[in-house]
């Protein structure tokens, strides 16, 4: 049963069927779309989880290259004429490079100051998204053509569904074999302590680089995808509340824990869904529940429930 | 050890201020492959100072360090360990959210051979490596007397494993020299002499080991030679015996520091 909890393959598995079972429960496509954008923003999150559950770097700007995935799957069709799909993989690469450039010099900094630093980052995208008028549409945001995976329009709620659940899986699979590599322990490592991992020989910058790059590409694909399923995007998918959102899914579902952060994904676009009740309470409420979360299950709700399975285990 | 051949490590007149105070100041010191060398002083002497300039993590106002002949003065300090030095630490530096056996192959870093694509793919060269890292951590734990606890979280580990611990990721990098930071500083007798014959079993092995103790039964037994520094400076190298002997530094432990704690016990 422990190894069962502690195997890499049992996130997977799990969220596998959860994925094949939602279709069959979910009564309308409002709730299929709910569900697609639970595994866009898990993705997005996804990266924050190999950045800061790995590598222990906090990043407050992190929406900021969701916006940039975003803008290039409605800026490169509409302005360029390009491939929808063709944009996707630009934007994601656009990001990393972007991320590539900033991470450099702001991975010096530690804590606060990184958490500052990436946070400026993510305002400044937002601002040159609602000020690029000509380019972005403004604070009205721009539409979003269709996407044609090799000739099969995606459209509809089901098909953006089994899109964006593919592209988790592949997403949660490869956080999950970075966990189990060389690469996951050197993260985890200078996560709590990079003085002793520069002893082992680890090249700290680098591997903080790295995970902030791949962090940026996650995000940016999710971006990508959320442009193409919503037909329309605005500058308010790189704002700064969408970043802290992304964070509290990374914590509120347990960091570091891949299935944990789907969770937190879950819980942060599903409740807000499901408090319209309190009207303009709403946000409190969320805010009210997010407390008693964390209060409750400090450490996330995967790790914290996995800790007392385990203790109730011979 | 032949005395014709060049110094494994070579520390030459190095120095470093902090405001205007001089930490360390024109230390030199030579150590050859096998050998183990101490290094004593009262507390403030610079000791890990000096660790901190050798390994890199202070960059030296004055001096060079030479390792194996090249100069690595500049070198960052996780290349030093490419060039084959590796060290612990005074105040512990475990991995504390890994266990046991994760923190030793994280020592063994150097030696893995994937690529970060390989590691996101999770190839079949990734699963490979880890069983190879994973037999060298337990036989390293196995060294060290920790193959028990393995798998156990390291923050669960009492303090004494966790010094043992340290020793063995420093020996997963298969340094040619050693650098530990008072090994058995809040060991008990027991853990002590574990430790004791461990250092001399890595030395026989042909590693130089450089070691700060505060505990002079250890330093006095295994020590092939002794640097005493008081106030960041040299003040006497050699042979344990002869160094214990030095009449400065009687003074330096006894005159000093020793006459005031008399002064203070006779209130």
């Amino acid at each position: 049963m422990k190894a069962v909890l502690r195997s890499r393959l049992t996130p997977l598995l799990a969220l596998a069927l959860v994925m094949a079972l939602v279709p069959m429960i979910a009564p309308t496509s409002f709730h299929l779309r709910v569900a697609a954008l639970v595994w866009i923003f898990a993705l997005a999150a996804l990266g924050l989880t190999i950045l800061m559950g790995y590598a222990g770097q906090v990043s407050l700007g992190h929406a900021g290259f969701l916006g940039i995935g975003a803008y290039a799957v409605a800026i490169g069709p509409a302005r360029l004429g390009l491939d929808p799909i063709l944009c996707l993989v630009l934007g994601a690469v656009l990001a990393g490079l972007v991320a590539y450039g900033v991470g450099r010099p702001i991975l010096k900094l530690k804590g606060y100051y990184l958490a500052i630093a990436t946070l400026g980052f993510g305002v400044i995208v937002a601002l040159v998204l609602h000020s690029e008028t000509e380019l972005t549409g403004g604070p009205d945001g721009m539409a979003v053509s269709r996407i044609t995976l090799f000739g099969w329009r995606v459209t509809g709620a089901l098909n953006w569904y089994w899109v964006s659940a593919g592209a988790l899986l592949v997403g949660a699979l490869l956080a999950l074999n970075i966990a189990a590599s060389p690469t996951g322990r050197a993260l985890r490592a200078l996560h709590d302590s990079e003085v002793a991992a520069a002893g082992a020989g680890i090249d700290v910058s680098a591997k903080k680089l790295a995970a902030f790059v791949v962090a940026a590409v996650y995000a940016a694909v999710a971006g990508g995808l959320l442009a193409a399923m919503n037909g329309l995007i605005t500058p308010e998918a790189a704002s700064f509340s969408h970043s802290v959102e992304l964070v509290a899914m990374v914590i509120i579902g347990g960091l570091g824990s891949v299935f944990g952060t789907v969770l937190g994904a879950a819980f942060l676009v599903v409740l807000p869904q499901t408090l319209t009740a309190f009207q303009e309470y709403e946000q409190a409420v969320l805010g009210l529940l997010i407390m008693v979360f964390m209060i409750f299950l400090p450490q996330g709700i995967v790790p914290s429930l996995r800790a007392l399975i385990e203790e109730r285990l011979p | 050890m032949s005395p014709a051949k060049a110094p494994l490590l070579d520390v030459s007149g190095i120095g470093i201020s902090f405001g205007g105070l001089r930490a360390v100041d024109e230390v030199s010191f030579r150590v050859n492959a096998g050998e183990v060398f101490s290094i004593i002083g009262p507390n403030g002497a610079g000791k890990t100072t000096l660790f901190n300039l050798v390994t890199g993590i202070y960059r030296p106002s004055r001096g060079a360090v030479r390792l194996d002949g090249a100069d690595i003065t500049a070198v960052a300090p996780h290349l030093r360990v490419r060039s084959g030095m590796a060290r612990t630490f005074q105040n512990l530096q475990i991995f504390f959210r890994m266990s046991a056996v994760e923190n030793v192959m994280v020592g063994c870093a150097l030696s893995e051979r994937t690529s970060f694509l390989a590691d996101l793919l999770g190839l079949p060269s990734v699963f490979r490596q880890n069983r190879v890292t994973r037999e060298k951590a337990l036989a390293l734990l196995e060294r060290v007397g920790l193959a028990a606890l393995a798998d156990a979280p390291a923050g669960a580990l009492p303090y004494g494993a966790l010094k043992r611990l340290e020793i063995a990721r420093a020996l997963a990098a298969d340094p040619k020299i050693l650098l530990l930071d008072e090994p058995a500083a809040g060991c008990n007798a027991v853990e002590t002499e574990a430790i004791d014959h461990l250092i001399a079993a890595v030395a026989k092995g042909g590693v130089a080991v450089v070691l700060i103790e505060h505990d002079m039964k250890l330093v006095m037994k295994i020590s092939d030679r002794v640097l005493v520094l008081a106030q960041g400076r040299p003040l006497a190298e050699g042979a344990p015996r002869a160094v214990r002997q030095n009449p400065q530094v009687i003074a330096a432990y006894l005159g000093d520091i020793g006459s005031r704690e008399a002064d203070r016990a006779h209130g």
